[in-house]
């Protein structure tokens, strides 16, 4: 047992600061809330990582690959996180490009993969549907093959950023008469192709961060398959273990809580006094901070059992409920601190920033607890977590 | 004891009903919403005509002679529709103000224009670095011969854009937080010196920042004694407080009727997902937490009359199970409604909304206990 980093960590950690520092675009510090940005935002330091070789720490040398150990990588990101660098999209590193690489041909690899790890391609993602989200296998989107090509009909929904995307990889039933699981595909689609329609969804902090896409006689050649027909939930199963790895968000919740100590250092009490001295709220306050202690050592333990080769299992599970339920918290808190401004609603779409009234940090207060609700309903809801732990872990 | 409600409140609730259906239902409250004013002209007449502004203010000021309980009626349906228009800010806030502290004179200036419709007033209580506390007022009233020179800040003054009158508080004596030296004033909003900045609230209200630049009253825009008006702020604000917990009432049965109804007919796994035990035991705990609610505005707005204490723990008692029923019932239906919760296209992300701003206005969950806490256990017994 030892919780140090060794010599050489620590001077891969300052070496990773450093860069951060030096090459962090201030621009990017300014900004909010997720639909403020503009496409390039989101794609800035993604290019900056790309050109440094950063951008897929987690990929295989092979395929652009870092090659840092599980611990390099865990610091790599929390030093993102801390610096509150923008978080990458993880369509396309965290999502399609480990099934191409895990399942995808020569030729995929070759056509997809570089252009992933350059940001030249945004990945959208289909999967759910109206009928299919926590049931993700009762989904009815088909894909018939007609000589060289599918022909793809359905609707897929929660697909975020799907306005600013050229590609999204979309789960789709070829065999219509196999048990649910059996007869999903996973296959490719250029989303400017005829027949492929994106509607926006607001949410009820009013972005537009998803879409609905309808689907509609869209023809995919048969070359954009991934892995083989009818085993597409392979695919699928393989990214939701992926897609979970993360989503513990332990670095970004440990930068939440010092904004949330700054805050009440900010705001004053009903005694006049800095709301930081009010007992009550610095309690909870210190049970947060606590709650996240333990995430964070629980997140450390599963990784040394992934660098003991062990795999990432079940835990994760573990790590979204409470990743997901610490960050619900520090919005509530947010709220809470401050008063009577959470209230008014300034909302700049990315143009024209309007100033608003009272203290700036208390104006997005009550749309980011909006927001945040879909952190215990996405990538598996809570609900769905809880039966895997009771199923894989407790054997019930 | 009689938890009953007479037939005329009866009425009076189902008259609402019919109109929230009829006029004010989901299309319409976003297109009254997302129009410039953010308001209904139109639905506040309809209010009057249906005498709802008469109903709890006094016959001889033109009102119908009810009282809390028609108050209770009206904000328990309101919640239910999601109603926008300020009349509790008029009838309740600034209304009572007036009606409790008001001179004859006052009284027969604004009741009368209230109970008819063509008066919209709000209370101006709240400022920026006051947080909750009533008598912490950095706006200012100088006594200038008979009259006096208001100068300060208010903030989010929910009814100020459409209100032509303010209920104002602002200190003439006493340090900043001294319960003494508080003063209530009423002001045109057509006075030289206010100005406001209007703006819309995350649940859909309109409401302003109001700033009084050396604005000129006489003494007879004066409520009650000088320096002596925080017992009434606190009285007002504690039936504030008992209004919102009957809005809030509406809004918890809206969300767990919702919620139901989306479980039983939204299937996943081939069975609706109200078949699942761990979602069956939630709404189960949304049910209690909505009784529970239930009784606390009961309690609260029957407790309206009795002595200051009983009165303020009644309200703060009520506030503090409203504000933790509401985190938890809209928390709950957002989680039960999955992703369609979280988008505006669903009625029960509105209703979570102004369920979750109810515990930000007149104080939240951590003030009100700490208010009942001290009144609860004074150190001397």
């Amino acid at each position: 047992m030892n919780l140090e980093f060794s010599a050489e960590e620590l001077a891969f950690r300052d070496e990773v600061r450093a860069f951060i520092k030096d090459n962090y675009p201030a621009h990017l510090r300014d900004i909010e809330s997720r639909d403020q940005m503009r496409k390039e935002d989101f794609l800035t330091w993604h290019r900056i990582l790309a050109k440094k070789g950063w951008v897929a720490p987690a990929w295989p040398v092979e395929y652009g690959g870092t090659g840092w150990t599980s611990t390099q990588r865990y610091i790599f990101a929390e030093e993102n996180a801390l610096a509150e660098t923008t978080p990458l999209l993880p369509f396309g590193l965290h999502m399609v490009g480990p099934v191409i690489y895990t399942f995808g041909t020569p030729e995929q690899k070759e056509r997809f993969l570089p252009r992933i790890l350059s940001g030249d391609d945004w990945w959208c993602q289909g999967y759910s549907e109206p009928g299919a989200g926590s049931d993700l296998a009762g989904l009815r989107t088909t894909a018939v093959r007609k000589g060289d090509k599918y022909v793809l009909n359905g609707q897929k929904t929660w697909t975020t950023l799907a306005q600013h995307a050229d590609w999204g990889f979309f789960l789709c039933r070829t065999d219509p008469d196999a048990k649910k699981q059996e007869g999903i595909s996973f296959i490719l689609v250029d989303m400017k192709s005829p027949g492929v329609t994106v509607r926006p969804i607001i949410m009820l902090d009013g972005g537009h961060e998803v879409n609905d896409v309808y689907l509609d006689n869209v023809e995919v050649p048969v070359e954009n398959l991934v892995g083989k027909e009818n085993q597409g939930w392979t695919c699928a199963k393989f990214l939701l273990a992926h897609e979970r790895s993360g989503i513990a968000g332990v670095a970004r919740s440990k930068r939440g809580v010092e904004r949330l100590k700054d805050l009440a250092r900010a705001e004053l009490a009903d005694d006049g006094g800095p709301l930081i001295r009010d007992d009550d709220f610095k309690k909870k306050i210190a049970e947060l901070e606590i709650d996240l202690s333990a995430l964070e050592y629980t997140e450390l333990r599963v990784l040394a059992n992934e660098s003991a080769g062990k795999g990432p299992g079940v835990e994760s599970s573990l790590l979204k409920i409470k990743g997901t339920e610490i960050q619900q918290r520090l919005t509530e808190l947010a709220m809470e601190a401050v008063g009577n401004y959470t209230m008014p609603y300034f909302r700049s779409m990315g143009e024209g920033n309007e100033k608003g009234v009272g203290p700036d940090y208390a104006r997005m207060t009550a749309p980011h607890y909006f927001n945040m609700r879909k952190t215990s309903i996405y990538g598996g809801s809570n609900e769905i977590q809880r039966n895997i732990i009771a199923k894989m872990v407790l054997g019930l | 004891m009689d938890f009953n409600f007479s037939d005329e409140q009866t009425m009076l609730r189902d008259s609402i009903a019919k109109f929230v259906a009829a006029e004010y239902d989901f299309d319409k409250r976003k297109a009254i919403l997302a129009s410039a004013d953010g308001w209904s002209k139109k639905a506040w007449g309809t209010f009057a005509e249906l005498g709802l502004m008469a109903a709890p203010l006094p016959e001889a000021y033109g009102g119908l002679g009810g009282g809390p309980v028609d108050t209770l009626v009206i904000m328990e349906e309101f919640g239910k529709g999601l109603v926008v228009e300020p009349w509790l800010q008029t009838v309740v806030l600034a209304g009572g103000a007036i009606l409790h502290g008001g001179s004859e004179a006052q009284k027969q200036e604004h009741l009368g224009a209230i109970a008819t419709g063509e008066r919209i007033m709000t209370l101006a209580y709240a400022e920026p670095k006051g947080r909750y506390n009533l008598a912490d007022l950095a706006t200012t009233a100088k006594k200038d011969g008979a009259g006096y020179i208001l100068n300060g800040h208010k903030a989010v003054v929910i009814g100020a854009p459409q209100a032509d009158h303010f209920v104002v508080t602002a200190r003439t004596a006493g340090g900043q937080r001294d319960a003494r030296g508080v003063s209530v004033f009423v002001v045109a909003k057509a006075a030289k010196g206010v100005t406001t900045r209007d703006y819309v609230t995350v649940d859909g209200f309109r409401a302003s920042e109001v700033y009084f630049e050396n604005v000129s009253v006489g003494a007879d825009a004066l409520i009650g004694a000088a320096d002596d008006g925080l017992p009434l702020v606190e009285r007002v604000i504690d039936e504030g407080i008992a209004a919102v917990c009957a809005e809030a009432v509406g809004t918890f049965r809206l969300m767990h009727a919702l919620t139901l109804e989306y479980a039983r007919g939204r299937k996943q796994f081939g069975v609706p997902i109200g078949s699942f035990q761990v979602l069956q035991h939630r709404m189960v705990d949304m049910f209690m937490a909505t009784e529970q609610s239930i009784s606390m505005a009961y309690m609260a707005t029957l407790k309206l009359g009795e002595d200051v204490r009983e009165r303020a723990m009644a309200a703060s008692a009520a506030k503090v199970q409203i504000g933790k029923a509401g985190r938890f019932i809209g928390q709950a239906a957002v989680q039960i409604h999955g992703g369609m919760g979280v988008t505006e296209e669903m009625r029960v992300g509105h209703y979570f909304k102004r369920a979750t701003m109810i515990d930000a206005q007149f104080g939240n969950v951590d003030n009100h206990l700490r208010r009942f806490s001290n009144l609860s256990m004074p150190e001397a017994a």
